[in-house]
């Protein structure tokens, strides 16, 4: 059974326009998959419906072979906190609190104390090589830092999907580079499901998996070596 | 919920400037309402406790609130036939059976009665003729419920019965009359009685009007005096509590007959006049904290808006419709309870400015101040109005961080 499962799903906006077309995609544990296409092509509108940050206007996303269309709003929530995590294109740090806090917040929005959560916060940023810069802010950061402490807080709650929104397209080559190795070690070592939105080619060679959309359908779908 | 009062207080900081000018405005119309609302009360508190120092609380009158039913009424009851032209019968005014009233008032407890007679009186000394309202009371009695005693400059309560018609007058009254402690004068009275009284006692209330019109007797001679043996017209009352004042005036009423009225239902034009004054200034103060809760929308509102990808980035972590409403709510609750505070500071400093105010225009009643009501009342009605109108403000706003698309923010940002 695959982690995360699409079947057939779509989704129009009310005024028309259709942003995704059927399509369907199972990824499993371990897998790094990469997902291209022309801009437009509906690459992001995937990724968000793939995490329950959208739903489709029709079609299922299934999770761990659960049917998530019922869902309320709530209950998709508590899945995105247990169970994904997101890098954007932009980092989306919450610029008043530190690198630490950051990281921390996710953890404590599942119950556990400050102090508690900070700790293992750390933990994961010392994991990223950010152990020294932690109680820094945001604007204090570089580009490439603050895109490894984005990735952080979508590690935070050790999620079992790790979803990627163009990671690296702000970056300069030396950090995307180092970013995808990121995201590559943790399908690779931790099993889990990681799906990153590029629209850069040479990257995406580098997954395991690469899927190609054009007009809001998938036209490829291929493991690479 | 700690997570939440955490993010909150980062996003208000961002915004010091603007949050400072709201909270300042729930701190202007909380402190600007505790201020007035403590003139309004110490002068309301302070008007009310001179009423009730000196009039009586309850006073039972020798009349009928309804006029009785007469012989025609009672020989016909429910008749369909309506009567007109008739002569009423007359009745004898004044208090029946005084005596068994007196002892039935007494066993009340924390209560004080006593048995007056008032009439008219002229009073006569040399060239001079003053008309005045002689009161028969009992020594022993009226003191209890009056101030009488209190107020006493010269001579004493007790010559009244140590003395063969004994009077004791205003001072106001003494000046018309030219008359002094130990001379006697002449008393006339409608009924055509004479009598040669001597002044045993000179008092000063300070409200003129009694000053110069009041004058005090035994209950036996003014009955001597008025020609009404054995009558007494009032009976008033002191409490220990004024707050039983009305429901005991009520009960007496449906016991005796005799129309009985509360020293609330005496001064009704008064309370009334002070309710309208409290509505007046409650609507206006109410229309500053108004004024402060757009500000605490305001600001709210340009969170929400600048927040929008903080909003959404918290969505996609997983923070629920409700976390975001409440994340907002407390910015709301955090701005009116500062301010609250900031007013209840404000206003503590307006009353004791107030305090030191001086009219200087030497009333004869001795108030050349403010008089300022200091209850924690007012602060706690003051800072709950203005906590609960900054949550409301914040709802608006709030619900609307909640709804917001976390997909559309981050789009709209790619």
């Amino acid at each position: 059974m695959s982690l995360l499962e699409a079947d057939s799903i779509s989704r129009r906006l009310p005024e028309g326009p259709v942003l995704l077309s059927e399509a369907s995609l199972a990824v499993a544990g371990g897998e790094f998959v990469a997902i291209t296409g022309p801009s437009g092509s509906g690459k992001s509108s995937l990724l968000y419906l793939l995490g329950l940050l959208d739903r489709p206007s029709s079609g299922r996303v299934l999770l761990q072979g659960q049917d998530t269309t019922g869902l309320t709003g709530d209950a998709l929530a508590a899945l995105r906190l247990a169970r994904f995590g997101f890098v954007f294109q932009f980092h989306f740090l919450l610029p008043e609190f530190s690198a630490l806090d950051n990281v921390a917040i996710p953890i404590r929005r599942t119950g556990l104390a400050r102090a508690e959560a900070r700790d293992k916060a750390q933990t994961i940023l010392a994991g990223l090589g950010l152990g020294s810069d932690s109680a820094k802010m945001p604007d204090q950061l570089s580009g490439g830092m603050r895109q490894r402490v984005a990735i952080a807080r979508a590690l935070a709650n050790d999620p079992a999907v790790l979803l990627a929104d163009e990671p690296t397209g702000n970056l300069d080559t030396k950090n995307a580079a180092a970013v995808f190795d990121i995201f590559a070690e943790l399908a690779r070592d931790a099993g889990r499901a990681v799906v990153i939105v590029t629209h850069d080619a040479e990257l995406a060679k580098r997954a395991t998996r690469r899927v190609h959309l054009v007009d809001g359908r998938i036209v490829s779908d291929a493991a690479q070596g | 919920m700690s997570l939440l009062t955490d993010i909150a207080r980062g996003m208000l900081a961002r915004r010091k400037r603007q949050t400072l000018v709201s909270v300042a405005g729930v701190a202007l119309g909380v402190g600007f309402f505790i201020g007035t609302a403590a003139v309004m009360r110490g002068f309301q508190t302070y008007f009310i406790s001179q009423i009730i120092d000196v009039q009586p609380h309850i006073t039972i009158k020798d009349e009928l609130r309804r006029p009785l039913p007469q012989a025609a009424e009672l020989a016909n009851p429910g008749a369909a036939v309506a009567l007109a032209g008739l002569r009423p019968q007359d009745r004898i005014r004044g208090i029946r059976a005084p005596g068994d009233r007196m002892a039935i008032l007494e066993a009340i407890p924390g209560a004080a009665a006593a048995p007056l007679l008032t009439g008219q009186a002229l009073m006569r000394y040399g060239a001079r003729d003053v008309s005045a309202t002689v009161t028969g009371i009992d020594p022993l009695r009226y003191p209890r419920v009056s101030n009488i005693a209190k107020d006493i400059t010269q001579g004493s309560l007790d010559d009244l019965r140590t003395t063969a018609n004994g009077i004791i007058i205003g001072v106001g009254l003494a000046e018309r009359l030219g008359i002094s402690l130990g001379d006697s004068m002449n008393a006339v009275s409608p009924r055509g009685v004479t009598l040669l009284m001597k002044v045993v006692g000179i008092f000063r209330t300070g409200i003129v009007s009694l000053d110069q019109t009041q004058a005090y007797t035994l209950l036996k001679v003014n009955q001597i005096l008025q020609d009404r043996p054995s009558v007494v017209n009032q009976i008033v009352l002191r409490l220990e509590d004024v707050r039983q004042a009305e429901p005991l005036a009520r009960m007496i009423e449906a016991r005796f007959g005799e129309r009985t009225e509360s020293w609330e239902e005496q001064n009704a034009n008064i309370l009334t006049v002070f309710t309208i004054q409290n509505s007046i200034t409650f609507s206006i103060t109410g229309a500053i904290l108004l004024v402060a809760t757009f500000g605490i929308f305001n600001v709210i509102s340009t969170v929400v808006f600048e927040k929008t990808r903080d909003i959404a980035i918290l969505k996609s972590l997983g923070f629920t419709e409700r976390d975001i409403q409440v994340l907002f709510l407390i910015q709301g609750l955090a701005a009116g309870a500062i301010g609250a505070a900031m007013g209840c500071a404000l206003g503590a400093l307006i009353i004791e400015g107030m305090a030191q105010i001086r009219f200087g225009s030497g009333a004869t009643s001795g108030n050349d101040r403010f008089i300022l009501a200091r209850e924690w009342q007012i602060y706690a009605i003051a800072s709950g109005v203005a906590i609960v109108s900054a949550a409301v403000a914040a709802i608006i706003p709030a619900r609307r961080a909640a709804r917001l698309d976390p997909v559309q923010t981050i789009r709209g940002a790619a």
